[in-house]
């Protein structure tokens, strides 16, 4: 069978990329040279896990999907994926990528999900967002293995309850691991600790709650999904600001991950938002 | 429901460079024109089919005529296209004179009076 040889659950900061390669060097700011040394030493911790083929955990931000027709998980299954919407070229300046797909892979765990009470929509013809492009472009950026894209709804209310997404997170495994051969499988998801857009705390010199970064980040560094769970509501998601909804996607993660330590957590308290990387091995730690 | 037309508005615009760049030069020309053409399609690829009741309040079409973008977040228009557009349409020119994230943090201090509050809800 497959078997999952890294889980990412990190942070995705579309500035990123703007900032450190298309951002003049006298212009950037003083975090960039830490901020890419942080990325650069999370990028190891995948390339140490010789992946065959990504499982990627993101969610829309209105670029494909709309209020007409949001659902609340979706799986792709195309051959390829493109990537990178003209807003996000505008906004962001990030790059396009025509990542290959994995339909068997993705079929496999979409009649896996179905099997286990996740009745996920299907997209045969998907763009790539942000969501996941940031994490090629900080995790594999050479975009040369073929992906399996996970939506999720983190911005449409009502969303899914935290315990949801943990157990979404704990299926994906299981299914992944239930996949017939011998792929080397990393399961990647982004998300957000606090964070508001397109409100009164935003763009602020750093996150709009640091307080609540700082426990999210032990909590998720610990494996301690029992305090997620206890704490983490859609109002305390509200109070640390409109966008920190994204939270729920790294839940999602700790639950692909397991209750355990991470085998690698750093974080950086950056303008707007803090970034944060952790890395579980469950076949033990390659490096 | 209208607010979900305020939000089908963001959301088309935000894709469009087009659409943007008619916004930016004249709002309330270019919302009468989306209206008469675009507002009503079903389907986003200019397909045949309409859906018929779809409409904007006073409020709402004042709004998004004046770019009233306080007002937007007020009355429950999603962060996100919202901010999108508005960024897309002045980030450039305000980056000329205050640097880097200048509208953006124009954006956030027009909205002062919503800290420590809870914000209009987004849900529909």
């Amino acid at each position: 069978m497959a078997n999952v040889c890294a889980v990412l659950a990190t942070t995705h900061h579309p500035f990123y990329y703007r900032e450190t390669e298309l951002t003049p060097p006298e212009s950037r700011r003083p975090s960039s040279v830490v901020w890419k040394q942080k990325v650069e030493s999370y990028r190891e911790t995948l390339t140490a896990a010789r992946p065959d083929v990504l499982v990627m955990v993101g969610a829309d931000h209105f670029h494909q999907l709309f209020y007409d027709n949001y659902p609340t998980f979706l799986i792709g299954k195309a051959p390829k994926y493109d990537t990178t919407f003209y807003n996000e070229e505008r906004h962001f300046g990030m790059p396009r990528f025509v990542l290959e797909g994995d339909e068997s892979l993705s079929g496999h765990l979409h009649r896996g999900l179905i099997e286990r009470d996740f009745d996920f929509a299907v997209s045969h013809e998907l763009k790539i967002d942000h969501s996941i492009t940031c994490a090629i472009v900080t995790s594999r950026p050479e975009a040369d293995l073929p992906v399996v894209p996970i939506y999720t709804n983190i911005f449409a209310p009502p969303l899914a309850r935290p315990a949801r997404f943990h157990a979404l997170g704990r299926a994906i495994r299981e299914i992944v691991e239930e996949y017939p051969g011998d792929q080397r499988v990393a399961i990647i998801g982004t998300g957000h600790l606090s964070l508001e857009v397109g409100g009164p705390r935003q763009f602020q010199e750093t996150a709009p709650d640091l307080d609540f970064d700082r426990r999210a980040v032990q909590w998720l560094a610990d494996g301690d999904i029992e305090s997620i769970l206890r704490e983490v509501t859609p109002e305390t998601l509200r109070a640390a600001g409109n966008a920190t909804d994204g939270f729920l996607d790294l839940i999602l993660m700790l639950g692909v991950a397991g209750p355990n330590k991470a085998d690698y957590a750093d974080h950086l308290e950056l303008f707007q938002t803090t970034e944060a990387f952790f890395t579980w091995y469950p076949q033990g730690d390659p490096r | 429901m209208s607010r979900y037309y305020v939000n089908k508005f963001l959301f088309q615009v935000d894709r469009s460079p087009e659409l943007l760049a008619a916004y930016k030069a004249a709002p309330a020309a270019t919302l009468e024109d989306w209206e008469c053409t675009q507002g009503d399609r079903l389907d986003q690829n200019g397909g045949h089919e309409r859906t018929t009741w779809l409409h904007f309040t006073p409020e709402e079409r004042q709004a998004l005529q004046s770019q009233d973008h306080v007002k937007l977040f007020e009355l429950g228009a999603h962060w996100f296209p919202t901010l999108q557009v508005f960024v897309g349409m002045f980030e450039k020119d305000r980056e000329a004179v205050g640097g880097p994230l200048a509208y953006q943090k124009e954006f956030a201090a027009d909205l002062s009076h919503w800290l420590g509050r809870s914000h209009p809800s987004v849900e529909l």
